[in-house]
């Protein structure tokens, strides 16, 4: 009995509803403490951020997780969606919503189904090139090698593993897995050339035909995000229990404030990019 | 011309002939309805007047009249229990409506509570809800122990006897555009958790509940806040967010 109940019942849908939706709120504070680094930060230190967060394993587990969470939460909020509708087979002729609820909350289930897209788009935007891409270019990295400084950058129109730092054709060296340089007689692994995903995010943004409609989109894409999150973060708590008078108005306050402040700082990174950075 | 006191309104009446066949919203003229008069007693007025033309009247539920059974409910220009907040269908009054106003009139509308005849619907799947758990099973047989004899706090029994201010009326379950029936079982579940007396059986109570209330096709709660803006007895959205911490409680015991 308790175990169906936790897995099937209203109840349970709520629950992981709310826990998988809490969970993608602190993932939006992680990604977007990374992301404000295109602002705050130069190239290199952005990608080597890049890096590190598609090849540590402990930041593995977490995107991971939060897949995990993103379709979870997609396929039961769209389960309840369905659900909710079934229980109500003939609609009112006259309705009057706005009477005693608010936009956001009826929503839900649109706003979300955007987001998704938003975040598939997003991921084919950037994601998508950052594992899958061939030709995504490689930041140049400077390496001191056998006395001498030397330039690694990436030339145009190289295949696979033909990543070749041009002035050092003959040096010896070889680069593996696309990124590493190798000595090729000692087999030392001497450098790592980064990915520029600083570079393809600033191009994307900065392109001169999509560029602005790009930044608008996505802009609007954070728009979305907020009305979802303005009823979405207070509603989590209140499905898990979470109600009492002593600390409503502070689970309000703080999710407003989120609501907001996450996503305009989200839509502040394309906006910067194509209008203000060079 | 109807003076200042009396209006004339055109009503969209859904009309349905039994729970078998298709029903649909008619249109109706009424006159001179007095606006001291209950919406209630202006559908009384209508009934005589189709009596009148040899029409059939609107079967409509009510009973007492004055709040506390919970037996009207219409849905009325798009709000349960009409436009008006912390009252029932039969605490509505015609002054809340104007001089040639069209007002819809439609039955609760919910999967679980099928029409029965034209504003007339089946709420026993409340009632099933409650003979679930909403109760406290006693022997009788014993002898019977003083009431102050198990202290409770004030808190404790002012909560609770919010809840079991719930009439059962379905207004929550009607407004939800979900169809959920969370606040009525959140009420009914919390008037008896928050007494020593109801605690005893508490784990129980709230896994059948919740599980009779998925078994009639009940909608779930997606946290809008209207059942409780549209709820006549001021029902609290509190006690749906304790029923969910006693049946998460509940299900990992
Ligand atoms: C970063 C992305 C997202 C975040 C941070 C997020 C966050 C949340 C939160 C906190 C809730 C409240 C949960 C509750 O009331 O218990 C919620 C509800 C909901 N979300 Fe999302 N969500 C996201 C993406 C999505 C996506 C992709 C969908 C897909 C369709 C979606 C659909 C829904 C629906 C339908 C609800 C209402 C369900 C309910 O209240 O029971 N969300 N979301
Ligand atoms: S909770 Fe309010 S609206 Fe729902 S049945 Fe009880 S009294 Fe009616
Ligand atoms: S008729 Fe009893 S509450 Fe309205």
């Amino acid at each position: 009995m308790a175990k169906s109940a936790i897995l099937k019942s209203s109840l349970a849908k709520k629950y992981w509803m709310a826990l998988t939706g809490l969970f993608l709120c602190l993932f939006l504070v992680g990604h977007l403490a990374g992301n404000l680094q295109l602002i705050f930060s130069d190239a290199s230190h952005f990608n080597q951020y890049a890096l590190f967060m598609t090849t540590n394993p402990a930041v593995k587990l977490l995107s991971y997780l939060t897949y995990i969470s993103i379709l979870f939460h997609a396929v039961d909020g769209i389960m309840l969606t369905v659900q909710n509708r079934k229980a109500r087979p003939i609609r009112y002729a006259m309705e009057n919503p706005s009477a005693n609820s608010a936009w956001a909350s009826r929503n839900m289930a649109v706003l979300g189904t955007l987001i998704l897209v938003f975040i598939v788009t997003h991921m084919v935007n950037f994601w998508a090139v950052m594992h899958f891409d061939e030709k995504m270019p490689l930041e140049t990295v400077q390496v001191d090698y056998e006395g001498k400084t030397y330039d690694f950058y990436v030339t145009q129109n190289t295949g696979k593993d033909k990543y070749i730092p041009v002035d050092l054709e003959n040096s010896g060296l070889e680069i593996r897995n696309r990124t590493e340089f190798y000595d090729k007689t000692g087999n030392l692994k001497i450098a790592e050339g980064y990915k520029d995903l600083h570079k393809i995010t600033f191009a994307f943004f900065k392109d001169a035909k999509y560029g602005l409609i790009a930044t608008i989109l996505y802009v609007i894409a954070m728009f979305v995000l907020s009305f979802h999150l303005l009823h979405g973060f207070a509603s989590a708590f209140q499905s898990l229990g979470a109600n009492n008078p002593k600390y409503n108005g502070l689970i309000k306050g703080f999710g407003k404030a989120f609501s907001v402040i996450v996503p305009l700082l989200f839509a502040i990174i394309p906006i910067y990019i194509h209008f203000f950075a060079k | 011309m109807a003076s200042s006191k009396f209006i004339n309104i055109n009503l969209k009446i859904w009309r349905q002939k039994n729970a078998k066949e298709k029903g649909k919203i008619e249109t109706y003229k009424l006159d001179n309805v007095s606006i001291e008069s209950s919406f209630l007693e202006m559908l009384d007025q209508l009934n005589e007047q189709l009596v009148s033309e040899r029409q059939e009247p609107v079967a409509f539920d009510h009973d007492c009249r004055e709040g506390i059974c919970g037996m009207c409910s219409l849905f009325i220009n798009g709000r349960a229990h009409g436009p008006d907040t912390g009252i029932t269908t039969c605490q509505l009054h015609m002054r809340m409506f104007k001089n040639n106003d069209t007002i819809y009139v439609e039955p609760w509308r919910s999967k679980a509570f099928p029409v029965i005849k034209d504003l007339v619907v089946d709420r026993t799947a409340f009632d099933r809800i409650q003979q679930a758990g909403g109760f406290v099973s006693v022997n009788t047989s014993g002898n019977t122990i003083d009431a102050n004899a198990t202290p409770v706090p004030k808190h404790d029994a002012d909560r609770a006897f919010e809840a079991a201010a719930c009439i059962g009326c379905g207004a929550c379950v009607a407004t939800c555009k979900n169809g959920s029936a969370m606040l009525f079982v959140g009420a009914k579940v919390s008037q008896y958790a928050l007494l020593p007396q109801g605690k005893v059986e508490a784990t129980q109570r709230v896994l059948n509940m919740v599980r009779q209330m998925d078994e009639e096709g009940f909608g779930n709660c997606t946290n809008t806040g209207a059942c409780e803006v549209e709820c006549p007895k001021g029902i609290s959205l509190e006690n749906i967010a304790r029923m969910n911490r006693e049946y998460l409680a509940a299900s990992l015991k």
